[in-house]
């Protein structure tokens, strides 16, 4: 137990929005009961910052070692990340649509507007 | 040469309770349970304020790990609750502009069937000049009220209001009118408005209960007590009592009247102070579920003025009454004292109030004639008026500068008070009474006011170790 306790609602409220600021992202934490602070991040998501990965040698996108398409249909396809993509199963089955092929077609898959 | 700067307490209010140790932060309204090396920190810059170096010497020197100081420390600094150099004073904001209105009181009349002695509409403090006004408030005004509440609520989904008097119950059909009608009106913008009325009960019918619970109206009855000291000072012009009739009437309003909240609202003076006497008939012998005191306002001059030595008198009994409510809550009972459950609320949300109450902020007093004051008690007074709905609605310009000089920041007695957040200066009808100036800080409640406060947090402090779960009511 922390040794300076938060009380009343207030100052849980300052606690919250102080971890709010600087605490770190818990969403993907893996098995999170027994490591706290160790995050997850799945391949692919948008938060893994690698060189070759988000940009090419150059600090470019030219010549990236995997399409930045895959970003987006991982997140899509494969991944849990909250509020990537929007949801294709009941609120916007139509969304890939006109994507065939992502490598190809990406650029059609449009901004949801709720 | 840089000077060193050194740590030490932030504004607060130190207290025990249940074998721990607290801090209650101002500005904030923060309480913090302070703990093995939060308690050491804190006592030690109570003594003496300590470089940073000094200070974590100090502490490894009594086998604490330097990664567990800092980050004590650092948590401490983060909340405000110690700090170095020479950080400003810090407010709540002065309000955003045209702020919405949230809840008008009305009143109604300026009739009454009483003539209690400590009335502040009528006895030797009156300010309120209603000889020019109409008697009664027409359904004219009372409209063009509820639609300047309507029109001034901005975003507000729920606004609120309050019939008051004179006694209310002498314009009941009016109340009937008004009801109908800002529920029409509000209905079609898809708000909401609750009611609520303060009444003396002698004009209580059937009739008229059954219409207030079927519109939830809440109600606040104004007694003081048993028959012996509430006819001490209520009584009829005649001089006699009014408690044999009120209190079959009070009877039927709590049996029949089940959507809302019916609470009592005891005015002490100096001829009535026996508060646990006051509170146990109210809710042992009339069947009150909630029971709240306050003493009558009054210059010190008056007869009816309760006066400092009798006043703490008073204090020391509410804190009698207040423990009682501390025994209820540990066993997760039901205590009806709710000048505690009052204050227990505002403690547990950590309220900091920029203003005392929410007069000339979220609420306004209409009067008969339509005259628009900064609450109902100033109502037909020569200060404090803000424009009248009849004509151009809210004087925005006489709004906006209340609001800039009632708020704390412009309260400078209160500037260095540790009970800021909660009381913000006090009264401004009361400051009136006693200084002539809206805007002066209650100089004369200070002491009191504090002592009240630190009980309340002691049982808060109590509550919040040995049955925190009944804290749960006072969340939203």
């Amino acid at each position: 137990m922390k040794s300076f306790q938060p009380i009343n609602r207030k100052a849980r409220k300052m606690e919250e929005s102080r971890i709010a600021e600087t605490g770190d992202v818990q969403a993907l934490q893996e098995n999170a009961a027994n490591a706290p602070g160790r995050i997850y991040y799945p391949l692919g998501c948008a938060l893994s910052f690698a060189p070759g990965w988000e940009v090419d040698v150059s600090g470019g996108t030219a010549g990236l070692c995997q399409p930045v398409e895959r970003d987006l249909f991982d997140c899509y396809l494969g991944c849990a990340w909250p509020a990537q993509v929007p949801d294709h199963v009941s609120n916007n089955p139509d969304w890939t649509d006109k994507c065939a092929t992502a490598t190809n077609d990406w650029r059609n898959v449009d901004v949801v507007y709720p | 040469m840089t000077a060193v700067q050194e740590y030490r307490p932030a504004e607060h209010h130190f207290f025990e309770s249940a074998g721990g140790e607290f801090l209650y932060l101002v500005p904030s309204g923060a309480v913090f349970g302070l703990d093995g090396l939060s308690k050491e920190i804190f006592h030690l810059l109570e003594q003496q304020t300590l470089s940073r170096e000094a200070l974590i010497g100090t502490l490894i020197g009594r086998g604490y790990r330097l990664d567990e100081i800092e980050s004590t420390l650092h948590d401490m600094e983060y909340y405000d609750a110690v700090v170095s150099g020479n950080p400003k004073t810090k407010f709540p904001p002065l309000p955003a502009a045209e702020f919405p209105l949230q809840r008008i009181v009305l009143n109604v009349t300026n009739q009454c069937n009483l003539a209690c002695g400590y009335c502040y509409e009528y006895s030797d403090d009156k300010i309120a000049k209603p000889q020019d006004k109409p008697k009664y408030m027409s359904n004219e005004v009372a409209e063009a009220a509820i639609d300047t509440l309507i029109r001034e609520s901005a975003g507000r989904p729920k606004l609120h209001v309050t019939f008051f008097g004179g006694e209310t119950l002498l314009n009941f059909p009016m109340l009937q009118q008004s009801v109908d009608y800002a529920n029409r009106k509000a209905g079609a913008l898809g708000k909401r408005v609750d009611y609520s009325l303060t009444t003396n009960a002698t004009l209580l019918t059937e009739e008229i209960v059954d219409f207030l619970a079927e519109h939830r109206v809440g109600v606040t009855v104004s007694i003081d007590g048993d028959k012996e000291l509430h006819d001490r000072m209520r009584v009829f012009h005649n001089g006699a009592g009014s408690y044999d009739i009120i209190a079959p009437k009070i009877k039927m309003l709590l049996k029949r009247h089940r959507t809302n909240s019916i609470g009592a609202r005891v005015t002490l003076s100096s001829q009535v102070r026996e508060v646990r006497r006051i509170y146990n008939h109210l809710t042992q012998e009339l069947g009150f579920q909630g029971v709240g005191f306050s003493p009558a306002t009054a210059n010190p001059d008056r007869l009816y003025a309760i006066g400092n030595q009798k006043m703490d008198d008073v204090v020391d009994q509410f804190e009698e009454l207040a423990w009682d409510y501390r025994d209820y809550a540990l066993k997760g009972g039901q205590h009806y004292f709710t000048n505690v459950s009052d204050t227990l609320k505002e403690l547990h949300s950590g309220i900091s109030k920029a203003y005392t109450c929410g007069a000339g902020l979220g609420l306004l007093g209409v009067g008969t004639s339509g005259d628009i004051a900064v609450c109902h008690r100033f109502v037909d007074s020569p200060v404090a008026q803000m424009g009248n709905v009849m004509k151009d609605g809210v004087d925005h310009v006489k709004r906006r500068d209340f609001l800039e000089h009632h708020h704390v920041g412009a309260r400078p007695d209160c500037h260095t008070c540790w009970v800021r957040p909660i009381c913000a200066g006090g009264c401004y009808h009361e400051s009136f009474i006693h200084t002539g100036n809206t805007a002066a800080s209650n100089l004369h409640q200070c002491d009191r006011v504090r002592s009240w406060i630190g009980t309340c947090l002691k049982i808060y402090g109590e509550i919040s170790v040995h049955n925190p779960k009944f804290l749960e009511r006072f969340e939203d």
